[in-house]
């Protein structure tokens, strides 16, 4: 009962919130006003049932958050104890290979061409993963580099008549120079103050693209970037991007080994460590400026690779494919995929890509549906799809298995 | 000379906008510590009101000044009520989550609200009424400064005055402050914080809501995008006056206002958002917490 009168209350103040956006609508072109009071007593049939589900859920967090305090342990989901097996694990990793190779081969190309935007967005994910997830700096003008990479190689096709294959890597190592360049004045800022920096280094790189009319052809941007071909062969549409499409798997394969690597190398766990506690780790002899300053390069460096593969993919570029929100979806990826967690953003990145394009009846409302999912995601799931797991040390065990040794 | 005192009343009425706004940012920020990316859709959603209740008030043919005051409370009331509910769904489930929830939170709410503005009130530019009453006054002026620039500056000086008072003579004004220096110690003293926080959401929304009517009523149309561009720069407008001050924010505000009417005036007019960014960076790099702000203080 008590329930019942809280979602009343709740589906009455949404109709109240809803009341002059969704029920009135102003045209002052005819200096008509439409009333459309239905579609706020929608609003409140729905708020209604929602806000029941929406009760369940904090009450089920809220049980959920007290049994971890209880036993002090991280409960470890079916999914990651499967991952956790070698057994499985093998196997599985096999089929999704064949699966992604034989790929192609089911599917139509419409499909091959959004799974190539997909991987696209895998590569930029694990490339912000080093700079957010496991260095703990917050880029908000990761797209920049993404821009970078993509008008390195447009321009310099343009201009130049440059292939693919030599773009590729010049874009990579633009893509370093200007996470250099950005990266040096603001690095000694603290997490807010370097998210909005970023923002408005992305910001500004965006305007001079559209405002540089002479030298990037401003807002109607570049056309006719050609497609990148293998000493000659896989020339034509369908067959430029089935390549396109094994191309992309093997950079996202390269990328997955590298960053893997990287993750536990002594520069991973440098990052890592800078990212829980800045000051021990200077008192331990890191430095600073060079550990955060390479998570930034080296994170820039993917974003310039792909925007090359971007590039070459559309055959088009402008300035608008580089805005912040393109930069606020990458951001999600990380952060609704688990940061720091390699599976978790290779997951969050195909999840986020591939369900609007499978939801394109709902065409319309996918944004809407895609900022309340963000909100969602992270009140009830705030360490995202795939927890980072930690590799943990149980001294015990190794003394034991020592045989009291060292004791 | 006409031509400077153009640009400086035009840089005048945009930073009071921008401070406006900023305000809202700086408190937030202040008590909880968040960039509330949302808090543009705010102003956005604040506008939108204003159109509402403008439209249909001139459709029942109500007198010109009252519709811009009436139209100027629902806005705020409305702004206030969005702003307060945004809090409780957004953030208030994960004050003790990671510091990268709530960002990502606040983007996703930002994306929601605009999408849901768009699909309810159509995506082109609706032009808006002009609200503003004539001042004859400023008939032999009207070269240099507009009416509604006018009333923007005077709007924006009464709402500052009335903040900075609330701030530092009210109860509530004291919690804020207490809240903001210490959480821990504010709710050990008896602070309600939640309901400080709440407040503090509905305060800054209210601001925001009569920025974006005057500026909505100033310019003369409105679309879903207008909060977001205008969020940027009055975050930037925060962080140049020292995030978290509230006297920061206001002059923060202003110099934006100024660099960006003096910089597109006298140099180029394409790069205007161009100067804004890059002075945020300048004063970041040289005085890294802002004009105002103080350095904060490291907790080991």
């Amino acid at each position: 009962m008590e329930g019942l009168k809280k979602s009343l209350l709740v589906s009455l103040w949404f109709m109240f919130l809803t009341l002059p956006i969704v029920g009135v609508f102003v045209n002052t072109i005819d200096d008509v006003v439409i009333w459309r009071l239905e579609r706020v007593l929608y609003v409140g049939i729905c708020t209604f049932f929602l806000s029941f589900l929406w009760r369940f859920m904090i009450s089920k967090k809220e049980a959920g958050a007290k049994r971890d305090e209880e036993t002090g342990e991280e409960q470890i989901s079916a999914f990651g104890k499967i991952l956790a097996n070698p057994s499985f694990y093998y196997p599985l990793l096999a089929g999704v290979l064949v699966f992604a190779l034989l790929f192609p081969q089911i599917f139509s190309m419409y499909q091959v061409n959004i799974m190539i935007s997909a991987l696209i967005y895998v590569v930029l994910g694990l490339g912000l993963n080093i700079v957010v997830g496991l260095a703990g700096l917050l880029d908000l003008g990761y797209v920049a580099f993404y821009a970078v990479g993509a008008y390195s190689y447009a321009l310099m096709n343009l201009y130049w008549g440059v292939n693919f294959w030599v773009a590729l890597p010049i874009g990579a190592l633009l893509g370093a120079l200007c996470g250099i360049i950005l990266g040096f004045p603001v690095l000694r800022l603290r997490g807010d103050y370097l998210a909005i920096v970023t923002l408005g280094f992305g910001e500004i790189i965006r305007l001079i693209l559209e405002n540089w009319g002479d030298f990037t052809h401003g807002p109607s941007g570049i056309a006719n970037i050609p497609r990148p071909d293998f000493f000659g062969l896989f020339t034509g549409l369908s067959n430029s991007i089935h390549f396109m499409y094994y191309l992309m798997i093997v950079l996202v394969i390269f990328t997955i080994f590298i960053v893997n690597r990287l993750k536990n190398s002594r520069i991973g766990r440098a990052w890592q460590a800078l990212r829980e506690d800045e000051i021990a780790c200077q008192a331990m002899g890191i430095d600073k400026v060079k550990t955060k300053l390479m998570a930034f390069s080296i994170g820039a460096t993917w974003a310039g690779l792909v925007g090359v593969v971007f590039a070459a993919k559309t055959s088009f570029i402008n300035p608008a494919s580089f805005t912040f929100l393109e930069s606020a979806i990458i951001l999600s990826i990380v952060v609704l995929g688990g940061m720091g967690s390699i599976l978790g953003v290779i997951l969050g990145a195909l999840v986020l890509m591939l369900l609007p394009e499978y939801l394109r009846a709902f065409s319309e409302y996918r944004m809407l549906v895609f900022g309340a999912t963000m909100v969602l995601v992270m009140v009830f799931r705030p360490q995202g799809l795939v927890r980072d797991v930690r590799k943990k040390i149980d001294i015990a065990a190794v003394r034991k298995a020592l045989g009291g040794a060292n004791e | 000379m006409d031509y400077f005192w153009e640009l400086f009343f035009s840089g005048l009425t945009r930073g009071s906008i921008y401070a406006l706004i900023a305000l809202g940012y700086t408190m937030v920020y202040g008590i909880i510590e968040l960039i509330n990316f949302a808090h543009g859709e705010i102003y956005m959603i604040g506008a939108f009101v204003g159109l509402t209740v403008a439209g249909v008030l001139t459709s029942f043919g109500f007198p010109a000044m009252s519709i811009m005051v009436l139209a100027s409370m629902a806005a705020i009331v409305y702004a206030a009520a969005y702003g307060y509910t945004l809090e409780k769904i957004a953030y208030r489930p994960l004050r003790s989550a990671p510091r990268l929830s709530p960002l990502i939170s606040a983007i996703g709410m930002s994306i929601f609200l605009q999408n849901y503005v768009m699909l309810a009130q159509t995506s082109d530019f609706i032009s808006f009424p002009s609200l503003t009453p004539e001042f004859a006054f400023l008939d032999k002026y009207s070269s240099t400064i507009g009416t509604s620039d006018f009333l923007i500056i005077v709007v924006a000086a009464i709402m500052m005055v009335a903040l900075t008072l609330f701030i530092k003579f009210t109860r509530m004004g004291k919690a804020m402050r207490a809240t903001a220096q210490n959480r821990k110690m504010a709710m050990l003293v008896g602070v309600n914080v939640d309901q400080v926080i709440s407040v503090t959401f509905i305060v800054g929304s209210s601001l925001a809501a009569v920025g974006g009517v005057l500026i909505a009523s100033h310019i003369g149309q409105i679309n879903f995008f207008i909060g977001f561009i205008a969020g940027i720069k009055a975050f930037t407008a925060a962080v140049l006056g020292g995030i978290g001050s509230v006297p920061g924010a206001m002059l923060g505000g202003l110099i934006l206002g100024w660099t960006e009417s003096f910089c597109t005036g006298y140099v180029s007019s394409d790069y205007e958002d161009v100067f804004a960014f890059a002075l945020l960076v300048i004063i970041l790099i040289f005085r890294p917490s802002g004009l105002l702000g103080k350095a904060p203080i490291q907790k080991v």
